[in-house]
């Protein structure tokens, strides 16, 4: 399989990235040159064979439901670009 | 002999010994990064805190309370967060975040009285192999060729902040982390030891995600001792991560032992491929007679999904780093920049504006093969090679012990040699499998090739047996004999 322009720029949307004509243009052989190489797997006969989902055999573990943290607000919104009243603020959505 | 030449394990000797202080250590590292801002090897420098803890070590020995790291100054990887200081992955992205909350790796260094030099430059969120995609410039290699010229070389990567920093011997020892090589290929192109535990005996809590199924941290030093002290005091089980093993630290230090005698240690037919140097084809024979020697017999092994590592990883990482760098919106932490006005171009503009040419490429990548009509046919797919790369390791683990194979497929090379991204992956040709299968693995010098720079020998071992890695490249490191060190010019 291969990517072509109009392709490109919806991965670029979907991966939220904004992206010039250009560089979508000059993604498009790149990201082919990297498909046709990992396209190479199709050859390895996976018949029967499981997806790997831990790498390492271990179950997952189960907590107490109860609160272990919080209280830190202060804390949470310290690194924000704009926080406005105990919020993160973000560009009106509705209008 | 100066403070910087000692070594973690030397230097740790000599303050319990009263021939020197902590806070005289801690100087003299401080002096050391100072002087060396020509490698770029700091994102930050932080000397107070290196005195701080220092005086904290000093005051410690003073009562008899000292821990295992009282008094070494650490250089960190700027992947692992630190409260209240600058943490940015080697990104644009993460400008101006300061964490409010310290990983635990490097909270359990500092409990062990370990101290911070600064933060070490790496690849942008930890994605390259030359330190050249990050976003505060590249780390330059304290080695040069002896061809008399004077080209700036790649320590490698992603770790390449600490590992020019150990070899410079401006930090003793540094946190590094491996998602497909980034302690060990680095650690090879500088000449000094590096290891990666089994997938889960550090926390990768705190520490800036690339790809979560792959990601460990593991420590970088001059010899294998100090990379067992290091190892021993941060790794550990953290409830914090749901991937931590709950499991004792094994005293690694304490069990070093290069007498090999009974360990089989497997040589796979498959790592010898075309286009790798003679030199460390002939260094490769020379690690299986230096184990022999060690008390070892080596034996044949076939790892037969060998060479579909690479493109499953470039699956599998690139899908997870897709999804855990979806948190960069411009809203949390770090840049933002408006675009059109509303909320999805701002999340657009930032990421534009934040992330670096490979990490967008591997985000493409990423995106493309989760989603829908391609997530069976990429993922699902890699995914099921994986288990079959997973199985080749339990099966050759059934006639060896452990496994030799050359840490990287060349010396290091120039900076803006390799060009084409492909060419690049290719570096981690056989770092990668390892990581993939969750093993223990580790780089330990073994000579110079040709032009005087260094080449690492790559142990393997089974789950949870970092023992029998570092007993191994402990066997390599008494017969290498490796000395070399570059010589000052920066």
């Amino acid at each position: 399989m291969s990517v072509n322009t109009e392709q490109v720029r919806h991965i670029a949307k979907l991966a939220r990235i904004a992206m010039s004509d250009a560089e979508i243009e000059a993604l498009v052989p790149e990201l082919n040159a990297i498909i046709g190489w990992v396209e190479q797997l199709a050859e390895v006969n996976t018949d029967g064979v499981e997806p790997l989902t831990a790498v390492i055999d271990q179950q997952l573990r189960l907590r107490d439901d109860h609160v272990t943290d919080g209280e830190c607000r202060d804390a949470v919104l310290a690194n924000a670009p704009a926080a406005e009243h105990g919020f993160f603020a973000v560009p009106k959505v509705i209008e | 002999m100066s403070l910087t030449a000692k070594t973690i394990a030397e230097l740790r000797e000599g303050m319990s010994a009263g021939e020197f202080t902590a806070r005289e250590v801690a100087e003299a590292f401080n002096a050391a990064v100072a002087g060396a801002g020509a490698l770029n090897a700091f994102t930050v420098e932080t000397p107070d805190e290196a005195l701080t803890a220092a005086d904290a070590a000093d005051a410690a020995r003073g009562k008899g309370e000292a821990g295992s790291l009282a008094g070494i100054p650490l250089g960190i990887k700027d992947l692992f967060a630190t409260e209240g200081v600058a943490t940015t992955a080697g990104s644009r992205i993460l400008t101006g975040f300061k964490p409010p909350y310290e990983s635990t790796v490097s909270a359990n260094l500092r409990t062990a009285g370990a101290g911070m030099l600064g933060k070490l430059n790496m690849d942008e969120f930890a994605m390259g192999s030359s330190n050249e995609t990050s976003a505060y410039g590249p780390v330059i290699s304290p080695w040069k060729r002896n061809d008399g010229g004077n080209a700036a070389l790649t320590p490698g990567g992603s770790s390449g902040g600490s590992a020019a920093a150990v070899a410079a011997g401006i930090a003793p020892g540094a946190t590094g982390t491996d998602t497909g090589g980034s302690i060990r290929q680095p650690a090879a192109f500088t000449g000094i030891c590096g290891i990666k535990p089994t997938y889960g005996r550090a926390s990768r809590w705190g520490i800036v995600s690339f790809a979560s199924s792959l990601d460990q941290a593991g420590s970088m030093a001059r010899t294998v001792r100090d990379c067992a002290i290091l190892l021993e005091a941060m790794a550990g089980f953290d409830p914090k991560d749901s991937t931590s093993l709950d499991l004792p630290v094994p005293q690694w230090e304490a069990g070093l032992s290069s007498d090999l005698k009974g360990k089989r240690v497997g040589i796979p037919a498959e790592y010898r491929i075309d286009g790798v140097p003679s030199d460390i084809d002939a260094l490769w024979d020379h690690g299986v007679e230096w184990l022999r020697d060690a008390g070892a017999e080596p034996v044949k092994i076939s790892l037969p999904h060998t060479q579909y590592a690479l493109p499953t990883y470039y699956i599998i990482a690139p899908a997870e780093a897709s999804s855990n760098l979806a948190r960069y919106d411009g809203v949390r932490y770090g840049l933002r920049v408006d675009g059109d006005g509303g909320l999805d171009g701002m999340y657009a503009a930032t990421r534009a504006a934040g992330f670096g040419a490979e990490v967008k490429r591997r985000i493409m990548i990423g995106t493309y093969v989760l989603s829908a009509g391609f997530y069976d046919a990429y993922f699902t797919k890699a995914q099921r090679v994986r288990t079959l790369i997973k199985q080749d390791f339990r099966k050759a683990f059934e006639s060896c012990d452990l496994i030799l194979t050359p840490t990287a497929p060349s010396a290091a090379f120039g900076l803006g040699e390799k060009t084409d991204p492909l060419a690049m992956y290719l570096n981690d040709v056989f770092a990668v499998p390892a990581s993939l299968a969750g093993l223990p693995a580790m780089s330990v010098p073994g000579g110079l090739d040709g032009q005087g720079l260094p080449l690492g020998l790559h142990l393997i071992g089974r789950e949870l047996d970092e023992q029998g890695v570092l007993n191994a490249a402990l066997a390599i490191e008494e017969r290498a004999g490796f000395t070399h060190r570059p010589e000052k010019w920066w």
